[in-house]
């Protein structure tokens, strides 16, 4: 027999549905049929009954064959590469919840590391922008009740946040906008005519990496004023077109991605982005927000927020925090072997990161804790699988406009695995142990 | 015959469910270890459609499967889903950032009809080692 469990929290992408369905045995060890969530979605929740997944740690011999190790194991080499190391980076957090996020904290303080998450190749350079300039912001729920004019700007939610379109930005109808996508307006921004501009009211093709002109433009229309023929390959008609659709709206959101936030100018583009919000807000309500993408890289940028003040890329080694993108981020510490030691957790440095920086990882003693075998656990000389957070084991996670939400245990991990939670409780107890503290 | 073009990364959906998948298997290469070219670089380059090509750029060079832009036209514009095979040609730069250049790297392509696209894992692997063929 089986059961159906409601209101599960898909731990995927930043959109953090919470209307899954999961049908499980009785016995709540077997997950049988997902509902409701996006392709993707679904295959994460499925991916955690396969058949060949990898149960208990292993470690890489000289001659490159894996070796199956104890968790003890796993947990004294981990400790003892973080208590040996002068720097160590701790990477990753983003698919983990806030609670392993905050042990792992404790132990980058304790051992003096780096520690870094996702954001470095994602929404990093938008932090950087937002202190550079403040974010007016709102949440998913003020979308979906109020939002009239959607800006997406350098994202493709239909293929990166499936759900997004339908839950919240252009199609539900919500306390305000009862008559749904009919009575939005949706501009997509961006180098290609992708499937989210195929549903959007104007597309505009521009240069890739001319967004910085272009919202720049976008404020002189604002003002009415003049512009060239043609900026960033857009003629300017349609770009007044685009201007006045943003000014006559009641509540504009601009979402932005990776288009603009990875693309040369990086956090100048995302200020003038933030600008071009604040320059709406003479003549109406606008507000915008990052597209995040892991479900909990939110979740780890405020942790880190409230324990040492800064979102990302943060430098523990001097006893206290430091903060500087471009020398305490990931990838310009392995790119400049200022880092001695490697921890990557959830997350998938190895696919993600360019490769000069993966080879870095593969010279330097370095665990990776994740439940998938991946380029990282390729490179990495010890591989740590641990439950499924979302799936296997709860715990709290931040959605991308920065709501807190718990996620649900749906079904039980295989025997004796642990979490990411207890494995990094028990780094923590070997390293001071080994620290003698 | 080899072509310029300039290289954005990004998800796609098939990027996604082939990842949470498993990485080291076949769908992932199948979705990742491709570029989408405009028809008309095609024409320039050549090639007919699932042609293996070389990707080569200042920072690297990876062999993988020529398809058609599946959300196009975007002449001049070429798109390797992200993952590790568009991770070893993009600009590593962060310019004082943090962020590398993921989107906009200028690369060549040629076809490399007898070079096989390798999976995730073997790729990395073999990269580490320096025993990728350039």
């Amino acid at each position: 027999m089986s059961r159906t469990v409601t209101d599960v929290i898909c731990p995927f992408c930043g959109t953090l549905c919470d209307d899954i369905e999961v049908v499980v045995s009785d016995d709540g060890r077997k997950l049988h049929e997902v509902y409701n969530a996006c392709a993707i979605g679904a295959e994460k929740f499925l991916h955690s009954q396969a058949k060949d997944r990898i149960t208990r740690p292993r470690m890489r011999q000289d001659d490159g064959s894996w070796k199956e190790i104890t968790y003890d194991e796993a947990i004294d080499y981990t400790a003892r590469i973080l208590v040996n190391a002068k720097k160590p980076l701790m990477y990753g957090w983003s698919s983990t919840n806030c609670e392993a996020q905050a042990i792992g904290s404790e132990i980058g303080e304790v051992v003096g590391a780096v520690v870094d998450n996702t954001a470095t190749v994602c929404h990093g350079t938008s932090l950087i922008a937002v202190q550079d300039i403040g974010i007016p912001s709102c949440t998913l729920g003020e979308v979906k009740n109020r939002a009239d004019r959607i800006l997406f700007w350098g994202c493709n939610p239909a293929h990166a946040h499936p759900r997004h379109m339908s839950r919240y930005s252009i199609f539900p109808r919500g306390f305000f906008t009862g008559k749904g996508h009919t009575a939005r307006k949706v501009i997509v921004v961006d180098p290609r005519p992708t499937d989210t501009a195929n549903v959007a009211d104007i597309h505009l093709q521009v240069e890739q990496g001319r967004d910085y002109e272009l919202f720049d433009a976008f404020r002189v229309a604002f003002k009415g004023e003049q512009l060239p023929d043609f900026v960033a390959g857009i003629p300017k008609e349609k770009i007044y077109e685009a201007a006045e659709m943003l000014k006559s709206g009641r509540f504009v959101i601009i979402f932005f991605g990776m288009g603009v936030t990875q693309s040369l100018g990086k956090n100048h583009n995302i200020d003038a982005a933030i600008a071009v919000t604040r320059d709406l807000n003479e003549y109406t309500k606008a507000a915008i927000m990052p597209m995040r993408g892991h479900y909990n890289v939110t979740g780890s940028g405020q942790v880190w927020g409230w324990l040492f003040g800064f979102p990302y890329a943060v430098d523990l080694s001097r006893g206290f925090a430091r903060y500087n993108p471009g020398e305490t981020t990931a990838n310009d510490l392995l790119r400049r072997d200022e880092v001695d030691a490697v921890l990557v957790i959830a997350s998938d440095p190895g696919a993600h990161f360019p490769f000069s920086s993966v080879r870095k990882i593969y010279e330097l003693p370095s665990v990776a804790i994740d439940p998938h075998e991946t380029p990282t656990t390729e490179v990495c000389k010890v591989h740590v699988p641990v439950a499924f957070v979302g799936v296997e084991v709860g715990g709290c996670a931040y959605r991308m406009d920065n709501v807190p939400i718990e996620t649900r245990k749906v079904v039980e991990p295989p025997d004796g695995m642990m979490t990411d939670e207890e494995f990094l409780r028990r780094v923590l107890e070997r390293i001071k142990e080994l620290q003698g503290v | 015959m080899a072509i310029r073009v300039n290289l954005i990364t990004g998800r796609t959906i098939q990027q996604g469910v082939s990842m949470e998948a498993g990485k080291e298997k076949p769908a992932y290469t199948a979705a990742c270890g491709i570029i989408e070219l405009d028809p008309t670089d095609f024409r320039k380059l050549g090639a007919f459609r699932g042609t293996n090509v070389r990707v080569t750029s200042d920072y690297g060079s990876v062999v993988v499967k020529a398809v058609e832009a599946t959300q196009g036209p975007h002449p001049g514009i070429a798109f390797i889903p992200m993952g590790p095979w568009a991770n070893m040609v993009v600009n590593p730069n962060t310019y004082s950032t943090g962020m590398p250049t993921f989107k906009g790297t200028p690369v060549t392509v040629e076809v490399a009809r007898n070079e096989p696209v390798l999976n995730s894992l073997e790729l990395v692997r073999k990269g580490c080692r320096g025993e990728l063929a350039s």
